[in-house]
């Protein structure tokens, strides 16, 4: 039987990856903050499927205790999926130090820290998968929210680089970039519908282009369109819009 | 704060249809805060939307579904299960049955809620000998206008049980319940259906068959004189042949630009008599799976879009056992003779009413049919209201979108008790449908 490792587990499209995986009869390892918070929902998991859950409590901050952490397992899962991530206020990042800080720790140097442990392990093993939950944003910065779109870049390139080591160690990299989608992270925006995704989509999409070994992922698919145009407009033109 | 949209809603029949405020708490907690915070009257927990007329409709709608989808427990030995209130039959079917469980009670759909199953106490084709779906409750847990929680059976505040179930939402939001569930050795159902010729040997066909678990007929309302009722009865029981493995075809989706137009008089006349002639045989026996045989119309999705852009209406009504052959004589002469029939009519023996004190069921014949929605229906449901009180008959919420408080209250003698209830507990000033304000719940 296979098993994933959920981290940021608590998270919306985490929970809908969860469901998603736990219907094909993965085992999981739901990790994140206060985890217990997920009891009921990991109850809820083992009723509909066969599968066994088990909870792990995980800070992406606190770099120190990843190797620890990945030693409690129970066992060395076959895949990663992290969700982990912070839009945080870029308004306030501007002026402020930690809240900049904040945004690159919990997008980028957090999951860089556990995927580098994750990585050599499975490079040693010869197998498994890693995906990485990056953003749109990443793509191209822009002024409302480029500290996260930074963040999200860094763990792009990252991924892209992960991928291009690992290939020759059979384990897999994908990376996804949803656009728009329906969670906590976004229930204060005002989202275009067409735009948007609902997690158990995302989900979906995600475990598709897994079981496919694809590379890049955009969800909704649309986004790969959107981007790609938003890539082509040149800087000196870009840098005077407003998007 | 939980996510608020201002949209067109409605119910399965899609009439009527306005605007509300729709509340989506994401979790438990923020259902709990914003029920105790709000204070607008007119609200009402909206459940899969599967009520056909405005149960579930209000100024503002909270749909919980999402703060209320886990499954909390199930004892695969006892056949107890323990979910929340925004779990569907569906969900809960895919879970049970490959382990020899069934619900106790269903309707016929099967994308309904848990917590709509409850607050319309639903029955089944097995009413006759279940009951409705609140027979079946061990515990339920319920979330009052001020924020606590209170769980009650039958015996533990027995009052708060009776007004809730069949209360249609008006006591609370309902969070979970405890049901105990029907064993089951197979996924098929073996069915006979019976071909009658008139409404006496559809009523002797399901006094026949009293003992049987499941019965229902599908009657010809477009038939007159000597074939007035005439109807397929069908008869049911779950097979035993230990096969427990689901198969379920995929759906088909009715398109969104389906003429309402395409269904007229004409056009579902013909539909009842090429249904009504389709089957040869007096008597055929067959076996059918568990999905077909409940839940025919599940196959296609959106099939409520048939009926056109205004709509149509369920209208559902129950007379005593004493006085159901001639008012359904009655009152089906009159469909046929206005010339309005509906696709689907559907005759159901019902067992004996429960305590509960808006539970719709009682001893005798109900009917339920759909009625596209035109200027020229409203007077004719009209006429058949006056009819089915004239049988000491009444009507079913869940169904219904427009009939008038008069008229309602007439069927149910526990209508006083109720009010008074909500009143004492001040659930009046917390908890109202477009539905209870017009019939005064
Ligand atoms: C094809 C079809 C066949 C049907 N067959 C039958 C049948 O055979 N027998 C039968 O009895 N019914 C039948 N029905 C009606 C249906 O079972 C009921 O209307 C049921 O209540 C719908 O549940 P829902 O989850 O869609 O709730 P909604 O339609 O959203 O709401 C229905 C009522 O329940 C209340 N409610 C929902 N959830 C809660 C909650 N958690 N707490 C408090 N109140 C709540 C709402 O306020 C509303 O008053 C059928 C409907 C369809 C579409
Ligand atoms: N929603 C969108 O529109 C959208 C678009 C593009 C990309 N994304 C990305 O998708 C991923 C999932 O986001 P979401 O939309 O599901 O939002 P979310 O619910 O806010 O998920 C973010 C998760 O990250 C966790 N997290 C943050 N810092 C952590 C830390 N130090 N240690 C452990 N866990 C931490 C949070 O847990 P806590 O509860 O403990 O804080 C939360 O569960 C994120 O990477 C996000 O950037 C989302």
């Amino acid at each position: 039987m296979s098993t994933l490792l959920i981290l940021g587990a608590k998270s919306d499209i985490a929970r809908a990856v969860a469901q998603q995986y736990a219907a094909k009869g993965y085992d999981l390892l739901l990790a994140g903050r206060s985890i217990n918070e997920l009891d009921d929902f990991a109850k809820d998991l083992t009723i509909r499927n066969e599968i066994k859950v088990s909870l792990h409590e995980f800070d992406a901050n606190d770099f120190a205790s990843h190797a620890s952490f990945i030693e409690q397992l129970p066992q060395l899962p076959n895949g990663v999926i992290t969700a982990i991530g912070y839009l945080g206020d870029q308004q306030q990042a501007q002026q402020d130090w930690t809240e900049t800080e904040k945004i690159m720790t919990q997008n980028l140097l957090g999951n860089v820290s556990v995927l580098n442990i994750l990585a050599n392990l499975f490079a040693e093993r010869q197998s498994g998968f890693i995906i990485g939950i990056s953003s749109v944003a990443g793509d191209r910065g822009r002024q409302k929210n480029y500290m996260y779109g930074a963040a999200k870049a860094g763990f792009t390139t990252y991924l892209s680089g992960l991928r291009n080591r690992l290939f020759k160690n059979n384990v897999h990299v994908l990376t996804v970039k949803p656009g728009f989608v329906n969670t906590q992270m976004t229930a204060d925006m005002d989202l275009p519908d067409k735009l948007t995704a609902e997690p158990e989509q995302v989900a979906k999409d995600i475990y598709k282009a897994q079981q496919k070994n694809k590379n890049t992922l955009y969800t909704k698919g649309i986004w790969a369109w959107i981007m790609r145009i938003i890539r082509l407009i040149p800087e000196w033109q870009f840098k005077k819009m407003d998007l | 704060m939980p996510n608020q949209s201002s949209k067109q809603v409605s119910g399965w029949g899609r009439f009527p249809q306005f605007k509300h405020r729709v509340f989506t708490p994401r979790t438990a907690s923020d259902l709990h805060s914003f029920v105790k915070n709000n204070d607008n009257p007119k609200t009402i927990g909206f459940g899969n939307g599967r009520s056909y007329g405005d149960s579930a409709l209000s100024e503002c709608i909270i749909d919980y579904r999402q703060a209320q989808n886990y499954l909390i427990d199930f004892d695969a030995q006892q056949g107890t299960f323990t979910c929340q209130a925004g779990v569907t039959l569906d969900e809960i079917l895919k879970v049970i049955v490959p382990k020899g469980w069934f619900l106790p009670v269903t309707p016929g759909t099967r994308f309904i809620t848990l917590g709509g199953a409850i607050a319309a106490d639903v029955h089944g084709k097995n009413h006759h000998l279940a009951g409705c779906f609140s027979e079946h409750i061990i515990e339920l847990q319920l979330l009052l206008a001020d924020g606590t929680i209170i769980s009650c059976h039958k015996n533990q505040q027995p009052d708060l049980f009776r007004a809730t179930c069949g209360g249609m939402g008006l006591t609370g939001i309902i969070l979970s319940a405890t049901i105990q569930l029907k064993a089951i050795s197979s996924t098929q159902i073996q069915q006979t259906t019976h071909k009658t010729g008139n409404l006496q040997e559809t009523f002797a066909v399901f006094e026949q068959n009293q003992s049987s678990t499941y019965s229902v007929a599908w009657i010809d309302c477009f038939a007159k004189n000597k074939s007035l009722g005439r109807s397929l009865v069908s008869i049911g029981e779950f097979a035993d042949d230990g096969s427990l493995t689901q198969t379920s075809k995929k759906a088909r989706t009715m398109p969104r630009w389906f003429p309402g137009f395409m269904l007229n008089a004409w056009t579902i006349k013909l539909f009842n008599t090429l249904y009504y002639h389709r089957q040869k045989k007096p008597i055929k026996q067959e076996t059918v799976h568990y999905q077909q045989f409940f839940y025919p119309l599940d196959g296609i999705h959106h099939w409520n879009r048939m009926y056109g852009r205004r709509g149509f209406i369920q209208y559902q009504f129950i007379l005593p056992k004493k006085t159901s052959f001639e008012g359904l004589n009655v009152i089906l002469k009159t469909i046929a003779e206005a010339g309005q029939g509906s696709f689907l009519a559907v005759l159901k023996l019902h067992g004996q009413a429960n305590k509960n004190w808006l539970s719709f069921p009682m001893e005798g014949y109900s009917l339920a049919l759909d009625f596209k929605v035109q200027d020229k229906l409203f007077p004719l449901l009209d006429r058949l209201d006056q009819l089915v009180l004239n049988y000491q008959g009444r009507f079913y919420l869940a169904k219904d979108a427009r009939v008038s408080r008069e008229v309602f209250e007439q069927g149910y003698p526990n209508i006083e008790k109720f009010r008074q209830y909500r009143q004492e507990h001040n659930m009046n000033q917390h908890f109202n449908s477009a539905q209870s304000l017009r019939i005064g719940l």
